[in-house]
């Protein structure tokens, strides 16, 4: 397989030196580990989030302005070590409290928990929400059980405009679960990615075969299918949304058509050309479309659709400035394409 | 198996060497485990449980160790604070654990064995919170533990008591294949997890399996 990397052990520091050689005045390495913060912050509720590498640029991407202050990162799609998320909270903590986001994983579940153990220890408050979104690892009724996937995206998103208004380390917390609780996805995919210095692909699906609600490292989904048109694709993953989210006429979204890293802008576009003509169909109203690659498992094929279901409180915060260089919102008035801003 | 004629009894140096040869074997194992793992997690077992063996095995060679407890401390930090992901956590525990509350010892003997196992154990499902049977590290490690505690009971060798963790061990590994998992990301596979070991568990097994060789090797020499 062929990947532009030297040594394999050495992908999450050369990637972190290269991020930051591009953007040191405002990003800084924590030292002795693969963690990065923010240089200016504010007096407020940190928000740190992370998780395994190999999803760029999730999760490196999500620091900024409005969104989160540090992150902290794993091998590739491994969670973090707790010393590692530990000196990263440490590094932002203003004495307000900390607050974790990240994927509803075993390892990150057990590295952050072990990490917010000693950090009690140092007096620093922290609160965790865990991103659930995708529908296609379980059933409702068990929700806790879900992965997370490109809902993070909207859930930092939520999260930092909440922080960086002052609110307290229990209301950032409150409606940075509510926004997890209204943030529904599901995947397509078409080829595995791979991890980079392996010699054989993780798994295989047939040239003309996809996975509908694969996870993002190839965990299974719903369903092993032919590959077919991507309207009919994009009909079947909406119908299995829909019903999952419970959104439905008169309510209003923000919508995320996601890469999965190598499916390209033209495919994911003709998808989003569908999604926006079912939204319509069904009368509700895609407040903000946003079709990018953020959340991706290297070379994989496919996409994810993720739906924030808005209300006043989190479209007012949705709304807020958000500034990364992978990500941003509410600085111009092409930063939210929906239907509000055109009108 | 009847009482052995020599009673082998380590030193912290020789404890040292013993885990050198385990993390040589488990790295020496990485295709094999990322395979194994590839088939229902992620793949990416091997690669970790190959970093975390060689930075504990960087951190060994850095001193010389008078106490058993300081060598299990060094391993499972190593592997807490380097590798990440549920096996950093989970292998680093089964080591930090072991000899959470010990006092300092100096010999390892097959009883003060079945007495870190017996915490390692412990220490992982709290952690963990798995349970036997749900397709885990704990399926190979709890039944190699149970068979040590017998052969301490049945007066073995410390060699005598490898024998036995290897067996149970590859018994459990062998027993993972029938369960649905519970954790991980083979969780969401549900029934068609079932016919593949798990990549801990197995780990596991190689780790009792090198023990027992390098103790063996040992035992040949004196």
């Amino acid at each position: 397989m062929k990947k532009i990397i030297n040594q394999p052990e050495c992908v999450v520091e050369e990637t972190i030196e290269g991020f930051l050689a591009a953007y040191k005045r405002t990003y800084q390495k924590v030292e002795n580990v693969n963690g990065l913060i923010r240089r200016n912050r504010k007096d407020k509720v940190a928000i740190v989030t992370g998780g395994g590498s190999g999803h760029e640029p999730l999760f490196l991407g999500l620091i900024g302005e409005g969104l989160a202050d540090g992150v902290t990162l794993g091998n590739v799609f491994a969670a973090p070590p707790p010393t590692n998320v530990f000196e990263v909270a440490k590094a932002v903590d203003s004495g307000k409290g900390v607050l974790f986001i990240y994927g509803n994983y075993s390892g990150d579940i057990l590295n952050f928990g072990m990490a917010e153990e000693l950090l009690e220890m140092e007096d620093i408050q922290t609160r965790t929400v865990l991103v659930t979104d995708d529908v296609a690892s379980a059933p409702v009724e068990r929700k806790g059980d879900r992965r997370g996937i490109a809902g993070d995206i909207f859930v930092v998103k939520i999260a930092g405009a909440a922080a960086e208004r002052g609110l307290s380390l229990e209301e950032v917390t409150q409606v940075t679960q509510k926004a997890n609780d209204h943030t529904f996805s599901i995947g397509v995919a078409l080829a595995p990615g791979s991890i980079p210095g392996a010699t054989e692909l993780p798994y295989t699906l047939g040239d003309d075969e996809i996975e509908i609600g694969m996870g993002i490292h190839g965990e299974p989904g719903m369903e092993r299918t032919k590959m077919m048109f991507a309207d009919v694709l994009t009909d079947k993953l909406m119908e299995t949304l829909l019903a999952e989210s419970h959104i439905e006429s008169g309510d209003e979204v923000a919508v995320l058509v996601n890469g999965l890293g190598s499916t390209t802008l033209m495919e994911l576009l003709i998808v989003n050309r569908r999604v926006a003509q079912m939204l319509e169909e069904k009368g509700i109203k895609a407040y903000d479309m946003d079709v990018n690659s953020y959340c991706t498992t290297q070379e994989m094929a496919g996409f994810s659709i993720t739906f924030l279901k808005l209300d006043d409180e989190l479209k007012d915060l949705y709304n807020a400035p958000a500034d990364s260089p992978y990500y941003k919102k509410g600085l111009s008035s092409t930063s939210i394409g929906g239907s509000v801003y055109v009108k | 198996m009847s009482n052995s004629t020599y009673e082998v009894k380590l030193n912290a140096e020789q404890v040292k060497d013993m885990f050198l040869y385990v993390g040589e074997q488990v790295i020496e194992n990485k295709p094999f485990l990322t395979k194994i793992d590839s088939a229902i997690g992620d793949g990416d077992h091997g690669i970790g449980m190959s970093v975390g063996f060689k930075k504990a095995d960087e951190n060994l060679n850095k001193k010389e160790f008078t106490t058993i407890n300081d060598v299990f401390k060094t391993i499972g930090m190593s592997m807490i604070a380097n590798m990440g992901g549920a096996s950093g956590v989970i292998f680093g525990t089964l080591f930090t654990g072991g000899v959470k509350g010990l006092n300092p010892q100096e010999e390892l003997t097959l009883p003060l064995l079945g007495q870190i196992l017996e915490g390692a154990v412990k220490s992982i499902k709290e952690r963990g919170k798995a349970e036997l049977g749900d397709k885990t590290m704990i399926d190979a490690l709890e039944p190699a533990a149970a068979g040590i505690k017998q052969s301490i009971e049945a007066n073995h060798s410390l060699l005598e008591g490898l024998v036995v963790a290897e067996k149970c061990a590859a018994d459990g590994v062998e027993k993972s294949k029938e369960y649905v998992a519970k954790f991980g990301r083979a969780k969401s596979l549900g029934e068609r997890a079932i016919g593949h070991q798990d990549a801990g568990a197995t780990t596991v097994w190689i780790m009792f399996k090198s023990m027992r060789e390098w103790v063996e090797k040992a035992a040949a020499q004196q």
